[in-house]
């Protein structure tokens, strides 16, 4: 039987819309949606404060937080912390960085050292880098050796896991592409491999950065004068929490700025993609 | 320069993918294989440009490259296998950055490959804002630059829409047309077989055996012609009754597999 439509009336002939049924699904970041919701909690807070919502002993408003950051800016401290932490990070990222890349490369290309160095980053890579550090101290003494190592340890097993996931992920194709150009070993390393690796590498720098911030924190809470963490436990065992959190205001902003650092890093040597 | 394909087998662990194929492309002339899915073709073509260490046989070169090449057998991706971190210049230049060209000769080879492939006015251009026709132009430019006796194409024109296929092809005749470059074709395509070679070889179901091989009795030029459409339309008919069997096969089995 056919399905044919009816002679009815005006409403029945007249042609409606089709209905729209595609919306939703492609979330996308507001430009300015994060920044406002962030000052509506910063007001809250604030409020919440001045008011006497809560007790300012546990949860200074805001204004005391960046009363205490101006007053460590201005007697010197903030940057005698924030320069040692920096130190330590910079050290630690850099050795980390430079020992995972070579090991994650030799993970890439080399059946030897895949056979050899996933088995034992699959063994080391669980621990948490910071039960290691008085095993550290025990074999380089109590000085910044322990910390900065501390720190590379955790920046090298991310940073070769991520190498070499890149390295793995470089199409093959691109590579059989250069073979089939007699393109010599080195240079197919150069300009295939690891510039095809780079998307990989780069989000594993996002990822280090972040664990050394978090090592060089545990760190220096554990033995350290000077340093952001060290002064975020002094801070927090004579009950100043407007300089504890200061502290942690700080280590916000240091990881931003380095986030921020690694989006620039990423536009630059990404533009192709 | 010839390529001779020598009693070529392969097998991929179990799975006896060529049987002894043999053939000879000679100097300047294009072949064309054919066959079901999954006979073998690329992975021939593989064997044959030295991608590939064959179980069996061997791939073979008869005879001097011509003065100046480079890199004798060449390879055209189906997938263009382009840098994408690299602009059409430098993709252009990638194989010439390990040889003995000096930077002058370097860039009039780059030039010349780019106004060949009509690509002069998009050297500053990445792959990303290219159409997938103009990214085998360059893939085509990056080929013709180290000066190659034989192009080696796996199913160059697979992977783009039909009337840039078109005028692809024509491109390609325009380049093989002075007869100093041959080619092996690898194509599922017979119509495009049948426009460019001179010669098609026939590939059986799995595992690969040559069993035919169908020469074009016209030249290139002669086959632009309007009268030549029905003996061509022929040839093509003939070729497909050979395969279609086969093909029908295969693709049930890919299907069960």
């Amino acid at each position: 039987m056919l399905d044919r439509a009816p002679q009815g009336t005006q409403d029945e002939i007249t042609p409606r819309p089709v209905a729209f049924r595609g919306a939703g699904f492609t979330p996308s970041a507001g430009r300015y949606s994060g920044w406002i919701a962030l000052i509506l909690v910063i007001a809250f807070w604030q409020l919440a404060g001045s008011a006497g919502w809560v007790n300012a002993l546990f949860l200074p408003p805001p204004s005391a937080i960046a009363v205490a950051i101006y007053k460590l800016a201005l007697s010197g401290a903030l940057w005698q912390h924030l320069s040692w932490s920096v130190m330590r990070i910079g050290s630690g990222w850099i050795l980390g960085t430079a020992a995972g890349v070579i090991v994650g490369f030799g993970i890439g290309l080399s059946t030897l050292a895949r056979g050899v160095g996933i088995t034992f980053i699959s063994a080391l890579f669980p621990i948490p880098k910071i039960a290691l550090l008085p095993l550290l101290i025990l074999w380089l003494g109590i000085g910044e050796e322990p910390k900065i190592a501390t720190i590379a340890l955790g920046v090298f097993f991310s940073t070769a896991i991520s190498v070499y996931s890149g390295v793995d992920a470089v199409p093959r194709n691109l590579i059989r592409m250069a073979q089939s150009f007699n393109v010599p070993f080195h240079l197919i390393v150069r300009r295939v491999i690891w510039p095809g690796a780079l998307p990989s590498i780069l989000a594993g720098f996002r990822i280090t950065a972040s664990v050394a911030l978090l090592l060089v924190v545990s760190a220096e809470m554990i033995g350290a004068q000077y340093g952001i963490g060290a002064f975020v436990l002094q801070a927090g065992n004579l009950m100043q929490t407007d300089q504890l959190l200061a502290g942690v205001v700080i280590l916000s902003v240091f990881g931003l700025v380095v986030g921020k650092g690694i989006n620039l890093l990423e536009a630059r040597l990404l533009h192709w993609r | 320069m010839d390529l001779i394909a020598g009693h070529i087998s392969h097998r991929f662990g179990t799975l006896d993918v060529l049987d002894n194929v043999s053939f000879t492309v000679r100097a300047g002339e294009v072949v064309a294989i054919v066959g079901p899915s999954g006979c073998g073709k690329s992975t021939l073509l593989s064997i044959l440009g030295g991608l590939l260490r064959p179980s069996g046989g061997q791939a073979e070169l008869r005879g001097a490259p011509p003065a100046g090449s480079l890199n004798p057998l060449t390879f055209v991706f189906q997938d263009f296998a382009l840098l994408p971190w690299c602009t059409v210049e430098a993709n252009v230049e990638f194989p010439l950055v390990h040889t003995a060209l000096g930077i002058s000769e370097r860039r009039a080879v780059i030039d010349d490959a780019l106004r060949r492939t009509g690509l002069t006015d998009f050297r500053g251009a990445y792959p990303k804002q290219l159409s997938g026709g103009m990214r085998q132009r360059v893939g085509i430019a990056r080929a013709l630059a180290v000066r190659p006796a034989i192009l080696l194409m796996d199913e160059p024109l697979s992977a783009l829409d039909s009337q840039t296929r078109e005028l692809l092809m024509e491109d390609f005749i325009r380049l093989l047309a002075d007869g100093s470059m041959g080619a092996v074709y690898v194509t599922h395509n017979l119509e495009e077989a049948v426009r460019l070679a001179d010669r098609i070889v026939v590939l059986s179901r799995r595992p690969g055996r040559v069993r035919e091989v169908v020469t074009i009795p016209m030249t290139r030029d002669e086959r632009g012609d309007i009268n030549a459409r029905g003996k061509l339309l022929a040839i093509q008919n003939d070729l497909w009754s050979l395969i279609r069997e086969e093909a029908i096969d295969a693709e049930r089995e890919v299907q069960h597999a």
